[in-house]
């Protein structure tokens, strides 16, 4: 199909702008393209800090060209400023922004956003606080130190450690602003999906990827607005002689500090308050695409999408009730430890639940084997991978040893970061086409996956073993006074090479993007208007008032020779 | 397996049973859902058209079957965790308390009177060797030792205290099975019971500042003779040190 195609929201394939046009508008679609390319910058920093990171553990005594030997401090730094790009600007960014502006308000049939000036201030604020983060490399002492978790008393006070001063005001500013954004864009696609679903898109008829948009929006409204509230808190505890955090009697430097009335407790508390349903966040669109492109290419219906519905509701709903699992080992009533144990091995059934049923689905339907279910495929794996040792470190006996070890480190770099990653690449590869009207290289999309499935398996698996052996986290080298991991080196070494070639194959995905959309570089195809026979309704060429069909009507749930029945599709056209 | 460190506590054999039966679970579970995520790949059978109610039929077995586990799991790890945790330790407990201090861990001992010696944030000063403050005009702080390493006596139980001056430290010690964050303001406990002699290496596993990875100490798991000649030596040097 040699003409471009137009949606009918009339974002057609993404043109050049203006920049003056780009700056005001409201376009969810052009929003989408600004959102990733901050992802992209995100992560091509954040990767290249891991690199760093696993050169200086690797190999402690090299000097870094134009820097010199990492100094402890510098080590920490880039763990922190690592960790805080990657969950907010990349896992976060990505799936809960980027995606919901590319094609949520078309999925639900709706000709525009509820709130597009409060969405479009959205993206600007996350710009402006990745901004900021990024300047807490350039103030005096660097970029804080204290990861991404931010425990006070270490990011209460200035004297705690470099970075502690003006790099930590720079983080907590950064985090406010992410905060304050993801609520705004949220509260626009809660209302949307409540207010703009085209007549007869039931909530029974959306698709699973809107599903798990409202439920991730929920949680961003509530979890983000604790966390906002906490970084005001403890802004205040730095500069306003406050102490919500700080308690009295702390000597630092052998300074007695100004006496508090606060607890550390509380940080711990509203934290993970966030951070747990932050995974979630994370992970959710991933999973709802997973269900949306499983049904596609295999050409099956979802079979149990009231399961599925209900999972998802029930894992945002407990969501907000496990994170005392993070924070076993603080102290706190060994009764709470057995609650939190309880309520995290209840939020593994609903999880179960969805993994077994795409497992179900694989083998329902013979699977086309594209780049994009590929990735949903890697998806799979990581998930299972990192998810299957989530409910050992619910056991609170059991955390207890992992805690903080590489174990975890391993955990949450198979269940959220390569998971969130391999199905932000299965969304990428899918609805290229909707921007480009091109679909991406096939051969470097299977390459890409391929490299990265077993550089990553390479990079991150091996960190389960570390672990056991007890090496904890943040530790800029191996050997210590008193201890010595050095036999893990060989583990550790095999691990860079990895995380390099993990790096590297991202180069591949790279040139696939920017040059499939060029007809002349020979890479890619012409999509034509609904490339992957797809139901649901981003791929409809025109607007559709009147939905008649479920989500996932293919096969013989199409009911006609089609092996599939769009959602805008009339209901009887045989 | 022995990717663990050896162990050198009580609860740890269990501990580690335990572990290692969850960890040999869940691979072997992670082994046969790869196969199934190659096979969707490899075996590919033209698909019947209706619906198959078996895979759904599968769908739920499993599910119940996860159920199972993860009840399993709970229980399992509950009743350990409730061994160790829900109960106060005996009277007879060894009780040192441990203080975390950017980048050091301090080990005191109540001395022959039992009871710890008040202590004020404005007396602490490493340089003048009164690194956690101890009041000298307390009697009961005189025969208090403070120590750089953890010293304990096999197959007794002990009840450590956990303080932090400053940041939240995390006390860490992979041979005895044991991590508690200490925290500043907020002292907290924690009960074991070393049955191997032997040296074994004290981590802080909460990052506290540039200094997190070099915070490290030893505890020596001696017999209960040579404890006691230790505690002697060190009473006598308290006690010559005394003002």
């Amino acid at each position: 199909m040699p003409q471009k195609f137009k949606t009918h929201q009339g974002f057609g394939p993404a043109g050049r702008h203006s920049l003056s046009r780009s700056l005001f508008t409201t376009e969810p679609r052009t929003l989408a393209i600004l959102y990733l390319y901050l992802g992209l910058l995100a992560v091509t920093i954040g990767t290249l800090l891991s690199l760093a990171i696993r050169i200086h553990r690797t190999w402690p005594a090299w000097s870094f060209p134009f820097y010199g030997v990492p100094r402890p401090e510098d080590y920490l730094a880039l763990v922190t400023m690592h960790g805080t790009l990657m969950i907010f600007y990349v896992l976060t960014v990505v799936p809960q922004s980027a995606f919901p502006n590319l094609v949520l308000p078309a999925q639900i049939g709706a000709t525009r956003m509820s709130f597009p000036r409060l969405n479009a201030a959205a993206f600007w604020i996350t710009l402006a606080s990745l901004l900021v983060l990024l300047a807490a490399f350039f103030v005096p002492q660097g970029a804080p130190i204290s990861g991404w978790t931010s425990y006070p008393p270490l990011s209460g006070l200035a004297a705690a450690g470099p970075g502690q001063g003006a790099g930590m005001d720079f983080w907590l500013v950064a985090i406010t602003l992410f905060c304050f954004a993801s609520i705004l864009s949220s509260i626009n696609f809660l209302a949307t999906i409540f207010a703009r679903r085209a007549s007869g898109l039931t909530f029974g008829r959306l698709p699973l990827t809107v599903w798990s948009w409202l439920v991730s929006s929920a949680l961003t409204i509530i979890a983000f607005s604790v966390l906002l509230a906490a970084a005001a808190m403890l802004l205040a505890d730095r500069h306003c002689g406050t102490s919500f955090f700080l308690p009295s009697g702390l000597v630092l430097n052998g300074i007695p500090q100004p006496a508090g009335t606060g607890s550390p407790m509380l940080w711990l508390h509203l934290f993970w308050f966030f951070g747990h349903p932050e995974v979630y966040i994370v992970v959710l669109p991933g999973m709802g695409l997973a269900s949306s492109i499983l049904a596609n290419f295999t050409r099956r219906p979802v079979p149990a999408y009231g399961l599925m519905v209900a999972s998802t509701l029930l894992i945002g709903f407990l969501g907000l009730g496990v994170w005392g699992h993070h924070i076993f080992v603080s102290g706190m009533n060994p009764y709470a430890g057995t609650a939190f144990g309880l309520t995290t091995m209840a939020i593994a059934l609903p999880s179960s639940a969805e993994i077994l049923t795409w497992l179900v689905m694989l083998f329902r339907g013979r699977l086309r084997i594209t780049t994009p279910a590929l990735f949903i495929l890697g998806f799979l794996s990581f998930f299972i991978a990192g998810g299957l040792t989530g409910p050992i470190l619910a056991q609170p006996a059991l955390d207890a040893y992992l805690h903080n070890t590489f174990f975890v480190v391993a955990h949450f770099h198979l269940v959220m970061a390569m998971a969130g990653v391999f199905s932000i690449f299965a969304g990428i590869y899918y609805w290229y086409p909707l921007l480009t009207g091109r679909r991406m290289s096939e051969t470097l999309g299977h390459i890409h996956f391929w490299i990265s499935l077993i550089a990553a398996y390479g990079t991150f698996f091996p960190m389960h073993f570390a672990g056991l052996a007890g090496e904890p986290r943040h530790y800029a080298q191996l050997a210590g006074p008193v201890t010595s991991f050095a036999n893990l080196i060989p583990v550790e070494r095999g691990i860079t090479w990895s995380a390099f070639l993990l790096a590297a194959a991202q180069i591949v995905f790279i040139v696939n993007v920017f040059l499939s959309a060029r007809p002349a570089s020979r890479l890619g195809a012409q999509a034509g208007a609904n490339p992957w026979q797809a139901t649901t309704l981003e791929w409809s060429p025109t607007a559709h008032l009147t939905i008649s069909n479920g989500p996932y009507q293919y096969g013989a749930a199409a009911g006609r020779k089609d092996d599939f029945l769009p959602q805008w599709a009339s209901k009887n056209p045989v | 397996m022995d990717w663990l460190p050896p162990n050198g506590a009580l609860h740890g054999i269990a501990l580690d049973r335990l572990l290692n039966i969850n960890l040999a679970l869940v691979f072997w579970i992670f082994v046969a859902a790869q196969i199934l995520l190659v096979l969707a790949l490899v075996w590919r059978p033209r698909a019947s058209a209706k619906p198959s109610r078996t895979l759904l039929i599968l769908d739920y077995a499993a599910l119940a079957a996860f159920a199972g586990l993860y009840l399993w799991m709970l229980v399992s790890g509950h009743r350990l965790w409730a061994a160790r945790r829900e109960s106060a330790s005996p009277s007879n407990a060894v009780k040192v308390e441990v203080t975390g201090v950017q980048f050091q861990w301090y080990f005191r001992y109540p001395g022959p009177d039992g009871q710890y010696g008040r202590t004020a944030p404005t007396l602490v000063s490493a340089p003048a060797g009164n690194p956690l403050g101890l009041d000298p005009t307390d009697p009961r702080s005189r025969d208090d030792i403070v120590s750089a390493i953890l010293v304990l006596p096999a197959g007794q139980p002990v009840d450590l205290t956990l303080r932090a001056q400053d940041v939240i430290h995390g006390f860490f010690i992979p041979g005895m099975r044991l991590k508690q964050d200490a925290i500043p303001g907020r002292p907290g406990h924690l009960q074991f019971t070393p049955i191997a002699t032997g040296d074994y290496p004290i981590l802080c596993s909460q990052v506290c500042g540039l200094g997190h990875a070099r915070m490290q100490s030893r505890l020596r798991v001696v017999s209960p003779p040579d404890y006691n000649r230790w505690l002697a030596t060190r009473e006598k040097i308290v006690e010559a040190n005394a003002p």
